[in-house]
């Protein structure tokens, strides 16, 4: 006779950690992460470093404060992740406090007051994000790089990120407004396209180089879709429904609507719809759930864009609609194999 | 993959179209199923617990001393769902004592211990005679019931009971499950290969009992000999009343539920049984059992098993009898490697850890997987849950385990209900694919015994408040009818003071009548 452990089942375990998961998201951040640096020089790396350090300090101390297993919880990697997608939003050269306010907010009260990993009501990186905008709305908008031309070196980023000296030349030679917070604001001075496109900031280099962020995010989240860290409810329904909303008011009036090709080709859409909208603790669970609130988003993100007072809408769209998630859930529960009535 | 031949009226109009989610779990099961079965060797003791059916114990008929041969009756099923049990060799009943059994609380049952004489002499065979077309189905059922069927696929639900045909349903198919689905068991398929002509013989009497006339086999697509064979036996018995079918090899394909949807498009009901939507579904191994009981007279006394994992030094589908431990079975196959770790009785996916490999095979047991450590999913650090929504792609019932969990863990039952916890069939594959390694199988198994639980207690509850209703109606009625009662006598009385007053007024007047007589006289 011979004893054995017992233990419930199954037996048998074919799952990837949730490590393998975080570490998909953060290899298919890789393509945007080289074309900004390629555009806009190494700052998103510095930034993206201040970031981790902050995020996963934090969150290793939050994990010894609760008597928790700090190496297991820090190695699932989703310090990390929300660590990155925070940086990737900020403009190159974000002083350090700025980005170093943002991930404190982020981890220790989107994350960890609520209670932790799968327990965040709304997307981390997205709350460090908006604190950000609001308490720095002139670094936010005014530090992007123009990505044409020579950009400040390694040394003057530096310097610029950690002791805010502007480079040699002067914050105006190297900075740009990015084309959407133009458009933006040149139709919000009654402004035609025709005439916003002749605006330097609508040079076809500079177009090129925001087009070119959004298909190195595109290529990360066909990666994540591959990897089968993302499906594709999500990602689509954001962009369709972000497209859908510049075709309709583009066809309606073309002067005073930039076309659905510019939307998705501007900001953060692209990025948002993979990598910020996916994440999903704070996402509809449904295949139906998902759709909507993908939906949501990309209808919400062409509002702000169009009508609101930011620039971009990713982070406000994507946080409302974590707002809606525990509605939208509780609509939206799919009809179970021999389910009889019909749900209302 | 799935062929669509149902064209008759009585099929539903939905086109079958595979099942919801599933897995396909590696497997190196068919090669195991190409190797010779091996016939378990005489135990020294059989071990025949009174519980290896769905239902009641049965009841032991003989007494310890007694001396039985093989197929003999020793205990005989207690009530309609229950089933009788033989003995599986010759021998003297040494003891009926409580022994660990095949049970997932890991208790110790009640068993007949059989002491094998080394004899194996049997009782006379009686196989029903002639054409069982001609003999009433009833006595056909009978003929199941005491030879102790029950399903063999794992419900071990008894066989008769199924076979019970219910003046409220229109059963119009037979379902024959050959979607042997767990990644390691292999015994039905040898089946399928080595008896084909006795599934079909099974289950034609089957059809015969219930007055069902089609029938469908379904067949996992990765096990084409076993479709050859029971195509080539449906031909042999030259009835075109049977459908072999080819179903997508996804587990759990096995599943009565799944396999009903994967061949028709209907979906049993939550808390219903395949009955209900017309269905009778057996497994092959059953069918087989039914032909032997009714065409051999030979009661369930052994089965195919299949032993196998990394724990063990080889492995082979074995024909053994019921009762023989499972260390006989393990032994046969070259024993234990150094690091055998977990036992598990029925398949790695829903299959449950015995503690020890003194328990005895039953009726149920279609598997014996020894799991060494790298095989085995060990303690694995469980992380919070993500919500990324696989378990819901996997889910064959289609629920969402991510909600179910949260609801779980925050015991809201009225969630549960409404997220349909009740049509989870346990089948593992959310655990299974789990990122954060959430025992999820485990908590919906403990939330289902909670709610249902529950439904009793509420259930109950209800009987109680119709009882002190009507307990409070009766008291109010008797109240009622007192009064009642006591104002009718109060009535009667006055009435009868009333008549009493009017009899001394008509006295008073006649009195004074006569006073006036007299005094007039006496005035005059």
């Amino acid at each position: 006779m011979r004893n054995f452990s017992t233990a419930p089942a199954p037996h048998i375990l074919g799952a990837d950690p949730v490590s393998r998961v975080m570490r998909d998201v953060l290899l298919g951040l890789v393509p945007v992460v080289i074309v900004y640096v390629i555009f806009f020089g190494v700052g998103v790396i510095v930034n993206i470093l201040i970031a981790a350090i902050v995020c996963v300090g934090c969150e290793a101390a939050i994990m010894k404060m609760r008597n928790r297993d700090v190496q297991l919880y820090v190695g699932d990697l989703s310090a990390l992740v929300c660590a990155s997608l925070l940086a990737l939003a900020l403009p190159p050269v974000t002083p350090w406090y700025v980005t170093v306010t943002g991930s404190l907010f982020a981890i220790v009260v989107a994350k960890h007051l609520y209670g932790g990993l799968g327990f965040n009501t709304f997307n981390p990186a997205m709350v460090g994000y908006v604190v950000l905008l609001i308490a720095f709305p002139v670094p936010m908008a005014d530090l992007w790089l123009s990505p044409v031309g020579d950009g400040p070196g390694i040394g003057a980023t530096l310097a610029a990120i950690f002791t805010g000296s502007p480079p040699v030349a002067g914050w105006d030679a190297v900075t740009m407004a990015t084309p959407l917070d133009r458009v933006q604001g040149d139709l919000a001075r009654g402004m035609m396209m025709t005439e916003v496109m002749a605006d330097p900031v609508m040079d076809s280099a500079v177009v090129s180089a925001w087009t070119w962020i959004n298909i190195a995010a595109l290529a990360g989240g066909i990666y994540l879709m591959f990897r089968g860290v993302v499906r594709w409810h999500i990602p689509v329904s954001v962009l369709l429904g972000l497209a859908v909303m510049a075709t309709l008011f583009n066809i309606s009036n073309p002067d005073q609507y930039p076309s659905a090709w510019f939307h998705l080709t501007n900001g953060s859409a692209v990025l948002g719809a993979f990598f910020i909208a996916t994440d999903p603790v704070s996402a509809a669970t449904s295949r139906r759930g998902r759709l909507i609130y993908g939906a949501g988003i990309g209808v919400l993100i062409y509002v702000i864009r169009t009508w609101g007072a930011y620039p971009d809408g990713v982070a406000f769209a994507v946080l409302l609609l974590n707002m809606a998630v525990p509605a939208i859930d509780y609509f939206t529960i799919p009809r179970a194999y021999g389910e009889q009535r019909e749900r209302k | 993959m799935v062929e669509n031949q149902f064209d008759d009226e009585l099929t539903p109009t939905r086109k079958p179209s595979g099942f919801y989610g599933g897995l396909r779990l590696p497997t190196d099961k068919h090669d195991l199923a190409d190797q010779p079965v091996l016939e378990a060797p005489l135990a020294e003791e059989y071990l025949l617990p009174l519980v290896q059916h769905r239902g009641l114990k049965a009841r032991p008929v003989v007494a310890v001393g007694d001396k039985v041969l093989r197929n003999q009756l020793v205990a005989q099923p207690d009530g309609l769902i229950s089933a009788a049990i033989h003995a599986p060799t010759s021998g003297v009943v040494s003891s009926i004592e409580r022994r660990p059994v095949s049970h997932i609380s890991g208790l110790p049952g009640e068993c007949i211990i059989l002491r094998s004489d080394g004899e194996d002499q049997a009782v006379e065979p009686q196989p029903i005679e002639g054409d069982y077309h001609l003999i009433d189905p009833v006595r056909v059922r009978g003929r199941v019931r005491e030879a102790g069927i029950v399903g063999l696929g794992g419900a071990v639900f008894p066989t008769s009971t199924k076979l019970t045909a219910r003046a409220d349903t229109f059963l119009h198919t037979l379902i024959l499950n050959g979607a042997e689905c767990d990644p390691e068991i292999a015994c039905d398929e040898v089946l399928m290969r080595i008896a084909p002509d006795a599934i079909i013989e099974g289950a034609r009497v089957v059809m015969h009992v219930l007055q069902v006339n089609r029938c469908v086999i379904g067949i996992e697509e990765d096990k084409p000999q076993c479709e050859q064979a029971l195509r080539e036996a449906v031909e042999r018995a030259d009835d075109d009343r049977f459908e072999v079918v080819r179903v997508p090899a996804i587990y759990p394909e096995g599943s009565e539920n799944q396999l009903i949807q994967a061949l028709s498009g209907d979906e049993v009901p939550i808390g219903g049984l395949p009955l209900d939507i017309g269905y009778v579904c057996l497994n092959v191994a059953t069918a087989a059992s039914i032909n032997n009981a009714v065409h051999e007279g030979l009661p369930l006394t052994e089965r195919l098993v299949t032993v196998t994992g990394t724990g063990l030094q080889g492995q082979a589908n074995v024909r053994t009898r019921i009762g023989t431990p499972v260390s006989v079975l393990t032994e046969l196959v070259g024993g234990y490697t150094d690091d055998a770790e977990r036992l598990v009785i029925g398949g790695a996916m829903m299959g449950f850890a015995a503690q020890t490999d003194a328990i005895p095979v039953t009726k149920a047991t279609n598997s014996i997987l020894v799991m060494a450590p790298e095989q085995a999913r060990g303690a694995e650090f469980v992380r919070p849950c993500i919500r990324c929504g696989e378990c819901a792609r996997v889910c064959p019932s289609k629920l969402l385990p991510q909600q179910l969990y949260w609801h779980t863990v925050g015991g809201n039952e009225a969630q549960l209900e409404r997220h349909n916890l009740m049509a989870c069939i346990e089948c593992g594959c959310c655990d299974y694919v789990c990122p954060s390694h959430i025992r999820l199988a485990e908590h919906f198994r403990y939330a289902k015994a909670t709610v249902a639980q529950r439904r009793i207690e509420r259930e109950q509850a209800r009987m109680a408040k119709v009882r002190f209703d009507r307990r409070n109606a009766r008291l109010e009625q008797q109240q009622r009818e007192r009064v009642e009662r006591i104002a009718e006598k109060k009535k009667t009385t006055a009435r009868a003071r009333a008549g009493d007053e009017k009899r001394q007024v008509i006295a008073d007047v006649m009195r004074r009548v006569e006073e006036k007589e007299s005094g007039g006289d006496e005035s005059a």
